[in-house]
């Protein structure tokens, strides 16, 4: 079974009743009511996602810059995440999930949440349904955290205002058609063009991490080294800052992952479980992969490590077994170590918090990966006609045009914040940090 | 009278400590300070960039004793603090011009 997100109000339950015209009568008397297991379940989940923003994401990038952009860091993430929550609501859900569009978008038909009630439902994967208002704020969240992550290889240089202006624009034309593009499902020909594919990406190992890392090292690239990179020290301020951020990133996670199920069930908690032991295994392995390369285990490589196995297991949650998620932590974990501290160097770019490094990387793998994992043989949930080398295919597919798309789209983004902004800070707010120069304020005193 | 100052290793105050308390030594101040001398510094590793520093913790300690009582306190120093490793520190002596107690406003061996 093709386990997606599966967008859109009722859509799976309309298809149903339309199978079933001799209930029909009776359907439409009884309008389907949600679960208020999976109800709560699903709004537990997409709060979880809000502690992944702020504090964790926030705290977890914040202690990896200097301490005189901490502040700035924070409040680009946070703010990030706020311009999202609203363009979601005026637009953005519209143009992902709003009914039948193309292969790129939906429509327009619910913008400013036209026609949502407390009453409107959306389908689940099975014949059970969730209130329209919980499905469209989970997914919300996601747009939210996204726009954040690119930051992670723009901070300490870039203004606040050039931020605000390239997620206005990055979201518009990048994070809501992927977002269709892989989890609409509007039925034959009108679903979106990955989805119509039958690509697998259960909570955004695509729509989320490859899309984030990509557009972070294009960002990176256009704007241009931090002054002084990569010869003066530019150390994490607060490595225990950061532990506690990985530390809530991974407690959010759950509501990612095991919410995207949208039901309190099996599944959910098969994406638990993965979600518990892909990171895991990634955590060590970082840890392994540093004292083979001769330095010590560190800190900071296992919350590295931590969160390049739960990239990778984002797209194979819920498509994956126990087993499958821990090889695919691990190797994520290895690759995207190898990224960040060899690729990285060699290649001199400055991606100062690794957001391509790991989200876009471990992204890949994991999308990649879940097209191995997804099989039966290696205890995960595909049925009998699972062919391993198609669904691979489908997923390198889905993984090219996503960067494609999020490059394309992020050159664009950047140039129009570049023309309205300036970009990036002056060279003595960045000197002084931006903490002080754009914000007026100190993280310490 | 004499003023003394040494830079020893974090793990040797203690040690340190309690020899100057059982020699009589009432009054000294403690910092805690980075430095470097001969022996080398550390390598910090963040995500494979390496940062050297050849900067390293250590405490530091000044004691203001009387002419007769130095000797003493600084051989409680060498012996106290030494592992025989490189990097257990250094002892500096001044010659004290003056010292006053600010209570009482007793000057020179009695201030001490």
């Amino acid at each position: 079974m093709n386990r997606t997100i599966l967008g859109g109000a009722g859509a799976l339950t309309a298809s149903l009743f339309a199978a079933m015209p001799v209930f029909a009568q009776e359907a439409a008397a009884a309008a389907p009511v949600p679960n208020p297991g999976n109800n709560a379940w699903m709004m537990t989940s997409t709060v979880l996602v809000l502690l992944m923003i702020l504090p964790g994401l926030a705290l977890f990038y914040g202690g990896l810059t200097r301490s005189k952009n901490m502040l700035s860091t924070m409040t680009q993430v946070g703010a990030a995440a706020a311009v999202a929550m609203l363009l979601w609501v005026i637009y953005g859900y519209s143009m992902a999930f709003g009914g039948e569009g193309n292969a790129f978008i939906s429509n327009f038909s619910k913008v400013f949440l036209a026609g949502v009630t407390p009453d409107s439902t959306a389908a689940t994967f099975s014949d059970e349904v969730i209130a329209e208002y919980v499905f469209i704020s989970f997914q919300m969240t996601f747009a939210a955290i996204t726009a954040a992550l690119v930051f992670g290889a723009t901070v300490e240089r870039m203004k606040f205002s050039a931020a605000m202006v390239f997620v206005i624009v990055w979201l518009t034309i990048v994070y809501f058609p992927i977002a269709h593009m892989v989890w609409y499902d509007g039925g034959e020909g009108t679903s979106g063009l990955m989805f119509g594919w039958g690509a697998l990406d259960f909570a955004g190992g695509t729509v989320v991490h490859i899309n984030a890392g990509v557009s972070a090292l294009v960002a990176c690239l256009i704007l241009g080294k931090r002054k002084g990179f990569p010869t003066e020290p530019m150390p994490p301020h607060s490595l225990t800052l950061t532990m506690v951020g990985t530390g809530l990133l991974w407690v959010g996670w759950f509501g990612f992952n095991a919410g995207s199920e949208l039901e309190a069930d099996g599944t959910a908690g098969l994406a638990m479980i993965n979600t518990f032991v892909a990171t895991a295994a990634a955590g060590l392995f970082w840890m392994l992969a540093e004292r083979l390369a001769g330095h010590k285990g560190s800190a900071l490589g296992f919350c590295s490590g931590i969160i390049a196995g739960l990239v990778a297991v984002t797209p194979a949650a819920g498509n994956s077994g126990p087993f499958g998620a821990i090889v695919l932590g691990a190797v994520a974990s290895i690759v995207c170590f190898f990224m960040v501290s060899k690729v990285k160097p060699a290649l001199g770019y400055d991606d100062s918090l690794d957001a391509f490094g790991i989200h876009g990387v471990g992204g890949m793998i994991g999308a990649i990966g879940t097209g191995i994992v997804y099989s039966p043989a290696l205890g995960g949930p595909g049925g009998d006609d699972f062919v391993m080398a198609t669904q691979v295919w489908i997923q390198l597919k889905s993984v090219i045009v996503s960067i494609l798309l999020a490059g394309v789209g992020t050159v664009i983004a950047i140039y129009v914040a570049k023309l309205v902004t300036g970009l990036r800070v002056s060279e003595e707010v960045e000197h002084e940090g931006l903490d002080i120069g754009e914000h007026g304020e100190r993280a310490y005193n | 009278m004499k003023f003394v100052t040494a830079v020893i290793k974090p793990m040797k105050f203690t040690e340190v400590k309690a020899a100057l308390d059982k020699a009589g030594v009432s009054g000294l101040t403690v910092s805690e300070v980075s430095g470097v001398g001969r022996q080398k510094g550390q390598t910090q590793v963040y995500r494979g960039a390496e940062y050297s520093s050849n900067m390293l913790p250590k405490i530091k300690l000044e004691i203001a004793v009387s002419d007769a009582f130095a000797d003493t306190v600084i051989a409680i120093l060498r012996e106290a603090a030494s592992t025989g490793e490189i990097g257990d520190g250094k002892v500096f002596v001044f010659d004290l011009a003056e010292v006053l107690r600010v209570r009482t406003g007793e000057q020179g061996d009695l201030a001490l």
